[in-house]
């Protein structure tokens, strides 16, 4: 197991956000958090990502407990973290963004651009992502293709974990599936991959296991061949919940 | 095949595109247009001891301009940056003049001081996440106080003087106040031009670079994937007021004396010469260069109205007028640069 969660708990001063959650992510797996909103799957994410610290549980690196101090420390330990929102920096080409944060430097600090160009390019091809141009900005990319280059980016950089938060919910189809693709591209060239849903037609073509939060708690951790497609839906949906508002919905 | 020709007609517009995208561009286009209009009008103007006089105020204002510039891509405001070079003035001469300081060393108190004041804006910046400008305008009112009660408590009047008298003070003068041998341009503009070849470097040739355009346009995300972005902050703040001493000691020893009010008022010209140059106020997307050429238009400008025998009000017309056109034409190339997309 390259990440693992043992009873993890996180509060923000009186706010539970999170209660004893446990999960793990093996290499050349997916694993699909679902819950609906508010369940705390991004506090659960950052807190595997480094941007929050756990304050109960244990949170396991390659088997090794560990508390990370920081995203620095994450991606250090080959963690790498793809928010929906603040993945890219809009205004900044794609190569600066591809490399931002880990240039690749001369001597002096000296950024190497022409390589910087040149691996972007590689590494976007490499991937299967057609753009045609590393110096256009990234606001003018879409948003699939925003997604892809940051899956592109985490892949390059060595993450051994690659985390993703809803990385599909602001897409279309169409563009859904394209990142679902990267996805499964990335669980193929051995990556442990964590992937934020709440849509579970996403979540069951390319996860391995699948973990179901609700209001901060774990409603269970299943394994691909212990769950249906169905089953998933409605523990998702909150089952008799559902099933109450259809009938609520349904005409008189 | 009819794809391929779109493609190529793709990456046509896009070499356009990347040129009319140029942050630069208002600022040439501008710096040309003001050109012609004194060059047309002044022989004094387009003559070689002409120009070597309105450099002269663009190289000052132009070394300020970089830098704010960098601290603007990189998403802050520094509206202390232009009390500062009173600040570090007034510490040159008066230690100097009052403590028998040599000025070499009376310098070296002065860039302590400034990169203290840096230090503690970008401090204060990054740990309270305050907007910049509201915490730059209190560090801007207190050295204005300061400026002025200690210059009057020392000497009794607001200005200190003096420093010709000064050990070191030729030897300074030569380095940072005087003229390139006999040329009448004055050696600020090296330094000018020195400080925005860096800054350019800095910025499209350095890791550095990168992180400025990064915690400017989203600070969030930069942080994310491991920029350092407070301490790439506190860097531009010192940055800027490492230029504010330049700038000041530049102008202590070329005047060897300093009032206590001076470099008041200067801070939104900084700003404004480097939105000319292309700068967003959102930060996030400029160039130094652009800046620099800002600075120039300023300085053509100053004294283009003098050698026209204007009255000298209506530099500040042209002041807003330039601001104005500058920020529209910026707008209006950044819309078209996001427009095309797809
Ligand atoms: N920094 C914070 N301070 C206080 N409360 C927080 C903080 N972050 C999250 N919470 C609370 O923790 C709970 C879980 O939030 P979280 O963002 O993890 O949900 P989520 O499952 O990601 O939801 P969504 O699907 O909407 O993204 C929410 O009730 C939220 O209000
Ligand atoms: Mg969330």
């Amino acid at each position: 197991m390259i990440l693992q969660t043992r009873d993890v708990g996180k509060s923000f001063g009186s706010v539970l956000a999170l209660r004893g959650v446990s999960m793990s992510v093996a290499a050349g797996q997916v694993t699909c958090v679902l819950g609906d909103n508010g369940a705390g799957k991004s506090t659960l994410i950052k807190i595997l990502a480094g941007v929050h610290q756990h304050d109960s549980g244990e949170l396991l690196v390659d088997g090794a407990p560990v508390r990370l101090s920081s995203p620095r420390d994450a991606l250090d330990r080959g963690i790498a973290t793809v928010y929906q929102d603040l993945a890219m920096i809009p205004l900044m080409s794609v190569w600066r963004n591809f490399f931002l944060g880990s240039e690749p430097v001369k001597s002096m600090g000296r950024f190497d651009v022409a390589r910087a160009r040149r691996v972007a390019r590689e590494e976007l091809r490499a991937m299967g992502i057609d753009i045609r141009d590393v110096d256009q900005p990234v606001g003018t990319l879409s948003g699939g293709e925003r997604q892809s280059v940051a899956i592109a980016r985490a892949v390059h950089f060595g993450a051994r974990a690659l985390i993703l938060d809803e990385p599909t919910s602001a897409l279309g189809v169409k563009q859904a599936g394209v990142v679902l693709r990267y996805i499964a591209k990335a669980r193929d060239r051995g990556l442990g991959v964590v992937f934020i849903t709440h849509n579970p037609h996403h979540a069951y073509p390319v996860g391995d296991r699948f973990l179901l939060l609700n209001r901060g708690t774990s409603i269970g951790e299943y394994g691909k061949a212990d769950i249906t497609r169905e089953e998933l839906t409605t523990l998702m949906a909150g089952g008799s919940e559902l099933e109450q508002l259809e009938h609520e919905l349904r005409r008189e | 095949m009819s794809s391929a020709a779109a493609d190529e007609r793709l990456a046509d517009v896009g070499r356009l595109r990347r040129l009319l995208i140029r942050p630069e561009l208002g600022a040439v286009v501008g710096a040309v247009v003001v050109f012609s209009f004194f060059a047309g009008q002044s022989e004094v103007f387009r003559s070689v001891a002409g120009i070597a006089n309105w450099l002269d105020p663009a190289a000052t204002l132009g070394i300020m301009a970089v830098a704010i510039a960098l601290l603007m891509i990189g998403g802050e405001f520094d509206l202390s940056a232009g009390v500062l070079t009173g600040t570090t003035g007034l510490v040159l001469v008066t230690l100097a003049t009052r403590f028998g300081f040599n000025v070499w060393l009376a310098m070296l108190a002065g860039l302590a001081v400034a990169l203290a004041v840096g230090f503690a804006n970008g401090l204060i910046v990054t740990r309270t996440r305050l907007p910049s400008f509201i915490v730059t305008l209190g560090t801007f009112l207190m050295l204005q106080g300061l400026n002025l009660g200690v210059t009057k408590a020392l000497t009794g009047t607001v200005q200190v003087a003096g420093l010709r008298g000064a050990e070191g003070y030729e030897s300074a003068r030569a380095v940072f106040g005087g003229t390139v041998g006999d040329s009448g341009f004055r050696v600020a503009i090296l330094w000018w031009v020195l400080a925005t070849v860096v800054a350019t470097w800095v910025l499209m040739r350095s890791r550095a670079g990168n992180w400025i355009f990064a915690v400017g346009g989203n600070e969030q995300a930069a942080r994310a994937v491991g920029v350092p972005a407070a301490r790439t902050k506190i860097a531009l703040f010192m940055t800027t007021a490492f230029a504010a001493w330049l700038v000041g000691s530049i102008l202590a020893l070329r005047y060897t004396s300093v009032q206590a009010s001076s470099g008041i008022g200067q801070e939104f010209i900084y700003i404004i010469a480097a939105v000319i140059g292309g700068c967003l106020l959102t930060g996030g997307y400029g160039s130094a260069i652009g800046a620099s050429i800002g600075a120039v238009i300023f300085g053509m400008a100053d004294k283009g109205i003098v050698f026209l025998g204007w009255d000298a009000d209506w530099f500040k017309f042209f002041l807003g007028a330039m601001l104005l056109l500058a920020t529209l034409a910026n707008r209006l190339v950044r819309r078209y640069a996001e427009e095309v997309k797809r």
